[in-house]
């Protein structure tokens, strides 16, 4: 996008957790600190989602990933097909490995937990609607340790995914350590652009990627 | 209590790991519960029988024709009586299933088809017997005698235990020999009970020519054998319930140990939190502390999800999400910390531990901030670890030499077990200590 933040229309945001006073929580906070993005609807369970998000269409959904019937990976799983421009932030208060990489391998494009401050909760809103990668620094953790090159791990089938370079290494160790994309630009001596690069393309690996850890994973919440 | 052993089972057969001959196919979704007896296993069919449900229970096992399984054990009647025996043995040791609703209703076709196969089982049976001379012909009619008052008798057993699955559980011997069956349960049952007494009786009677001695012991063993057929189900009945009873017990009482544990923990923390409302620095460590607390038990490695396993000493992860978790508590500072890979303590890896502790110490005294983050990375040459902040950072030429923190406690202590330390830091950059120690070469970064 060329415009400046201040300029362009808000960001419509849908929001989807089956806690209602989670999802009231977040609808006043976010309409409270900023222009910048609108919830347009809210959903509490999957299939109210599935039909509020056809009908919104917002830029960006903030899914929960703990929900009754499948959960965010659910939702995923059957909106993407019919609208493959609305993407997807996970928001969730579980560190587990398998729900975390479950939703980014089921589409979304990127991950906070619900402890996150609103402003940066916005800072990640804007980052995925611009098609950008967004990682906690629990979510680089997992991606560091499923790509981690250990005696005994799974044979690489394709280099293309199944392996980080040492530049994507280096951006997933600093945003592990808490780095915005700023500081690990200014610290690696790279643009904020080619940071968000690395991001984008570590987020395609581990989405597409068959490493074991990763399917692993993923199959840990029956999903493949 | 009363459908602990129920499965979603659909009624068209799947294949069943112990199906005869096939490989082993586990349905995905035994991973879900890791009980070995909630697999789906077979059953007696209830609504739609002939004489058991046996026949089409086994149908649905196996995935077969029910006619061809009826015929089978028709056909293997022939033989000595192995179709009626295989069906007995069956009876008795198959439950019967639980829900009507899977069920496919039988046809009167299939019913006339069955009573052809059962009367061509029966007529099998005998022709074989008398053929071969292994029946004498009074032998056969008391044994068809006891054969089919016991087979009253069961069926009996079964259709009182629909009662009382119907009716809800019921004790006393009374409910478990007639189930609420009243009068007519009680009336079928005699006379199962009489046709096996007269069955065995004629055998004994026409067995006349020994003598008083062994007529007496024949009768008793008679009488022994009679009772046993006759309380069979009865006796499995028994067994069952009390398994039922005991799973019950441990689902009772794992909810007593949850809920024992969110008393203890979580409900006093909300209570503590209530109380100190005014002071949102105590309420965000008790509920970061509490959260901290919660998570370890339901996710942690020695957590109550965790599968029993016998852990050593202690891992990295551990120590270091332990290690941070008391300077939370006692600085009331949040302190994120990302361990990528893990491996078993040693000295040396005590002494990152405790080193990188110091570290979050001094950031959470001096730093001026809310927020730490620690990140760990086993590698298998080494176990690197990062404490940073973006506090106010310091002139590290300054630090006057009475302050032993980072002296003493980091990079003595590092050095002393080879390992090595480094620091950036500048006023209004904040810091960052990077810990490194080397590890063994045949401690191998797994997690």
């Amino acid at each position: 996008m060329s415009e400046t933040t201040q300029d362009r229309a808000p960001i419509s945001v849908f929001l989807v957790d089956d806690h209602a006073l989670f999802r009231a929580g977040v609808r006043t906070e976010l309409e409270s600190i900023t222009d910048e993005v609108r919830v347009v609807g809210e959903a509490g369970s999957v299939a109210e989602a599935v039909t509020g998000i056809a009908r919104t269409k917002p830029q960006v959904v903030l899914l929960d990933v703990h929900m009754p019937d499948g959960g965010g990976a659910e939702v995923l799983r059957r909106a993407r097909t019919e609208l493959p421009d609305v993407v997807f932030l996970a928001l969730s208060v579980s560190d587990a490995a398998e729900d975390v990489i479950a939703v980014i391998r089921a589409g979304a494009r990127g991950y906070v937990t619900k402890t996150i401050s609103s402003k940066e909760l916005v800072r990640a809103i804007a980052r995925v609607a611009d098609g950008d990668a967004v990682f906690s620094p629990r979510l680089a953790g997992f991606v560091l340790d499923a790509f981690a090159d250990r005696p005994g791990s799974a044979p690489i089938s394709d280099p293309e995914l199944d392996l980080l370079t040492p530049r994507e290494r280096d951006v997933l160790r600093l945003l592990a350590l808490g780095y915005a994309y700023k500081e690990i630009a200014s610290e690696l001596f790279i643009s904020v652009k080619t940071v968000e690069t690395h991001v984008s393309s570590v987020l395609r690996k581990t989405q597409l990627s068959n490493r074991y850890e990763l399917s692993r994973w993923a199959s840990d919440r029956r999903l493949v | 209590m009363d459908h602990v052993q129920d499965m979603p089972r659909t009624d068209t057969a799947m294949p069943m790991p112990r199906a005869a001959g096939e490989g082993a196919v586990v349905p995905a979704a035994s991973s879900a519960v890791a009980e070995a007896d909630e697999r789906p296993k077979m059953y007696r069919r209830r609504s739609s029988r002939v004489v058991a449900g046996v026949a089409s229970g086994l149908a649905d096992h196996l995935g077969v024709q029910l006619l061809w399984v009826r015929a089978t054990f028709a056909v293997l009647t022939a033989f000595g009586g192995a179709g009626v025996v295989a069906y007995g043995l069956l009876w008795v040791f198959v439950p019967q299933r639980r829900r009507d609703d899977a069920e496919a209703p039988t046809t009167p076709k299939e019913k006339q088809q069955a009573i052809g196969l059962l009367i061509l089982g029966v007529g099998l049976l005998v022709s074989a017997g008398a053929i071969t001379g292994a029946i004498n012909g009074w032998v056969a009619v008391p044994l068809a005698l006891a054969l089919i008052g016991a087979a009253v008798v069961w069926r009996e057993a079964d259709e009182s235990q629909r009662r009382r699955w119907r009716d809800g559980a019921r004790s006393g011997v009374a409910g478990v020999v007639l189930g609420g069956g009243g009068w007519s349960a009680a009336v079928r049952i005699l006379a199962g009970v009489a046709l096996v007494i007269t069955g065995i009786g004629v055998v004994v009677l026409r067995s006349g020519s020994l003598d008083q001695v062994q007529f007496a012991l024949l009768a008793v063993l008679a009488t022994l054998v009679g009772v046993a057929v006759l309380t069979v189900p009865f006796w499995l009945r028994m067994v069952r319930d009390l398994g039922e009873e005991r799973r019950a017990r441990i689902r009772t009482e794992e909810r007593a140990e949850i809920a024992a544990h969110l008393h203890d923990s979580v409900l006093q923390t909300l209570a503590l939190i209530q109380k100190q409302a005014e002071a949102p620095k105590e309420v965000a460590r008790l509920a970061r502390s509490q959260e901290r607390e919660l998570r370890g038990w339901l996710y942690g490695p020695s957590g109550y999800g965790a599968p029993t396993k016998g852990t050593s000493a202690g891992r990295l992860a551990e120590a270091i999400a332990g290690a941070c978790g008391e300077v939370e508590d006692t600085f009331a500072i949040s302190v994120s910390q990302v361990v990528v890979g893990d491996v078993e303590l040693d000295d040396r890896l005590t002494a990152l531990v405790l080193a990188a502790r110091e570290a979050v110490v001094n950031a959470a005294k001096h730093a001026e901030v809310d927020e730490v983050s620690v990140y760990a990375e086993v590698e298998p040459t080494g176990v690197t670890v990062f404490v940073r902040d973006r506090g106010k950072g310091f002139d590290p030429d300054t630090v006057s030499a009475d302050r032993h923190g980072l002296a003493d406690s980091i990079r003595g202590r590092m050095e002393r077990n080879g390992g090595k330390v480094r620091l950036r830091t500048a006023p209004g950059e904040g810091t960052e200590v990077q810990l490194e120690m080397p590890v063994k070469a045949e401690q191998g970064g797994t997690r």
